[in-house]
């Protein structure tokens, strides 16, 4: 029978598992994302720097044979080599591009829950706040991973395939490193935005707030260090504790080298300070914001 | 005995460090039931109580015999709520979003669609389905959020104010639906509303609040059959004989000296006609004659104005303590 012929009945059919509940949200959410060509272009932008890795992988192991067909050209080769260093430099450019797809997609997630009062409606169904936010924070998860560990793991196994095993097992703190920072720049990113997409409740004000963080917060960091004469500061900055940790599981640098005066040294472990902080953080603003009815005091 | 759908016991929840509701008790087992109070007595918070968003201060609630403390989750598989205030994203189409509210419900993704669909043309937005909510009138929100509230097959719906902003019409539909879902889906159902003529159309139970207390408690059915003889009469001619002879029937009666007017209340074995009968053997004209009872306005205002706080058994249906009689 046509649908707009039938009546209304009660449902006695099959319920799906509550466990895996939480990824209907991503489900709709990763939809609408892709629905958006900004958000496409973005995603796109931010997996070339892996296109020009798996290019310069595969010319600089067959860089004997190059250098036979035209040396001058492939000069510069030989002073390329795939290690710490390399990873590094590719997940500097992605903390930055996964940055700008969080700040373009997070805000987009929960303020407008918040902002139409949507979350009664969330709520009196068998389906927690936690499921909630997890639900939420998947959409981000699943986006940058696509954009970090995932395709640096491919690198990896692009690079282990064209040099051997030797390579792979001389470097498994490079392995390590992509897993391990690529997930603490996730989660610390992801709940910053959605912390501050519920806070706000108005997608446009929190972008901002979000590049307020990035880059303000940066700015406020050297002016503290400059007027106090101290070194913390350079913690409030994001990418560069980010950095910390990068040089840390890259290249193994227990210390971090300010460039920028006051110069001096940060342990690396500062840096998973600064990220732990600010995920707790994130996470006490999403549990008082989070709620199908907010008390008014 | 009908199993109680709602049950209060020394229900008491504070917000912010101010209580909101005092001590609620009672065990209501109508199809449905209606919470009636003036802003801010407290009906949307017990709403929002019984649907766990909002943990007791003390004392606990039952819904369908489920403790809201312990077996939320259990609970909100059973319930479909309908909120007061807007909800709903703006920017996505009623489908897509009656649908996902459907599959968080535990639908899977197929059955989600289809009950989608159907949801929607059942309460009147069929042709508007594919439209974005944002763009919506206030009827049609009202009308969508009424299907977000079924659309999963609830055993019970909670609906806090499902008429407000509706036009005549869009008020008439929205009665008209759930009356429906009352009658022929075997749905109970809680509303709270400030409108007595909603409250009085729909339900069979009545508690009403006052200052987060309930103050009355009312059984609108008992209410109706009690009052279907109560008779006023208006007669012209010598009425003793009259008023003798009725009163053997077992009727009883009493007469308003200063208008004349004859109040009746009539054995459940006397009808109307069987009056008539009478005043026409002793040639008196009944000239207007009307079943009174005390509409839910009258035991509202009197709840208003006296304002104590039933307690203990009064609270409770059992204790059958109605003021409006």
């Amino acid at each position: 029978m046509a649908v707009y012929k039938r009546t209304y009945s009660r449902y006695t059919g099959s319920l799906t598992n509550e466990r895996w509940r939480f990824t209907i949200l991503p489900r709709y959410a990763l939809k609408t994302v892709f629905e958006s060509k900004v958000n496409t272009t973005l995603f796109i932008i931010a997996l070339i720097p892996y296109a020009v890795s798996i290019v310069l992988i595969y010319l600089r192991s067959h860089l004997d044979a190059l250098l036979t067909l035209s040396p001058p050209a492939v000069e510069g080769l030989q002073l390329l080599s795939i290690n710490g260093t390399f990873f590094l430099t590719i997940f500097i450019v992605e903390t930055f591009a996964s940055f700008f797809l969080v700040a373009l997609i997070g805000p987009g997630l929960v303020s407008p829950d918040l902002g139409n009062n949507a979350m009664p409606l969330y709520l009196s169904r068998p389906f927690s706040r936690t499921e909630y936010v997890l639900g939420k924070l998947s959409v981000l998860v699943v986006l940058t991973s696509l954009i970090t560990w995932v395709p640096g793991l491919l690198l990896i196994g692009l690079q282990t395939s064209v040099v051997g095993l030797s390579w792979l097992s001389d470097n498994l703190r490079i392995v390590a490193g992509v897993v391990f920072g690529s997930w603490i720049w996730i989660l610390t990113i992801s709940l910053i935005a959605l912390a501050l997409s519920a806070w706000v409740k108005w997608k446009p004000v929190a972008v901002a707030a979000l590049f307020g963080i990035f880059f303000v917060a940066a700015g406020f960091g050297t002016a503290s260090n400059m007027l106090l004469d101290m070194r913390w500061g350079t913690l409030v900055n994001l990418p560069i504790a980010m950095r910390m940790i990068w040089r840390w599981l890259f290249l193994g640098e227990s210390t971090y080298v300010i460039t920028t005066p006051p110069f001096g040294e940060l342990p690396a472990w500062t840096g998973f300070v600064t990220m732990i902080s600010i995920c707790a953080i994130a996470l006490c603003i999403l549990s008082r914001r989070i709620r199908a009815a907010q008390v008014v005091r | 005995m009908n199993m109680a759908f709602v049950e209060l016991e020394s229900l008491s929840v504070s917000l912010g460090g101010r209580p909101i509701l005092k001590e609620l008790n009672g065990a209501y087992s109508g199809r449905c039931i209606g919470l009636l109070g003036p802003n801010g007595a407290g009906k949307t918070t017990l709403l929002q109580t019984l649907l766990g968003f909002y943990t007791p201060t003390s004392g606990t609630a039952r819904l369908l015999g489920y403790d809201v403390r312990t077996r939320i989750r259990t609970i909100r598989h059973h319930i479909g709520y309908m909120p007061e205030n807007d909800a709903f994203i703006a920017g996505m189409p009623a489908i897509r979003f009656v649908r996902m509210m459907a599959e968080l419900s535990g639908l899977p993704e197929e059955a989600a669609i289809e009950r989608a669909h159907e949801t929607l043309f059942y309460v009147g937005l069929g042709e508007a389905r594919y439209r974005q909510l944002g763009t919506y009138s206030l009827g049609m929100k009202q009308m969508a959020k009424f299907a977000v509230a079924i659309v999963h097959g609830p055993s019970m719906v909670i609906l806090d104010e499902p008429t407000n902003g509706l036009d005549p019409v869009g008020r008439l539909r929205m009665i008209e639906l759930i009356r429906e879902i009352r009658d022929t889906h075997d749905i109970n159902l809680i509303i709270s509303s400030h409108l007595l003529r909603d409250i009085e159309e729909f339900c069979d139970e009545v508690m009403i609040m006052k200052d987060g207390r309930i103050v009355t408690y009312c059984n609108l059915e008992e209410e109706r059959r009690a009052n279907r003889k109560f008779l006023q009469l208006e007669t012209r001619g010598e009425n003793g004989a009259f008023l003798e002879a009725v009163e053997r029937l077992g009727c009883e009666c009493a007469v308003d000296e200063r208008t004349r007017r004859i109040k009746m209340i009539l054995p459940e074995t006397v009808e109307i006609r069987h009056l008539y009968e009478i005043a026409n053997a002793h040639t008196i004209q009944i000239r207007r004659l009307e079943a009174k009872r005390d509409s839910l306005q009258d035991i509202f205002m009197k709840a208003m104005e006296t304002g104590a706080p039933m307690s203990g058994a009064n609270a409770s249906p059992a204790g059958r303590s109605h003021q409006g009689r």
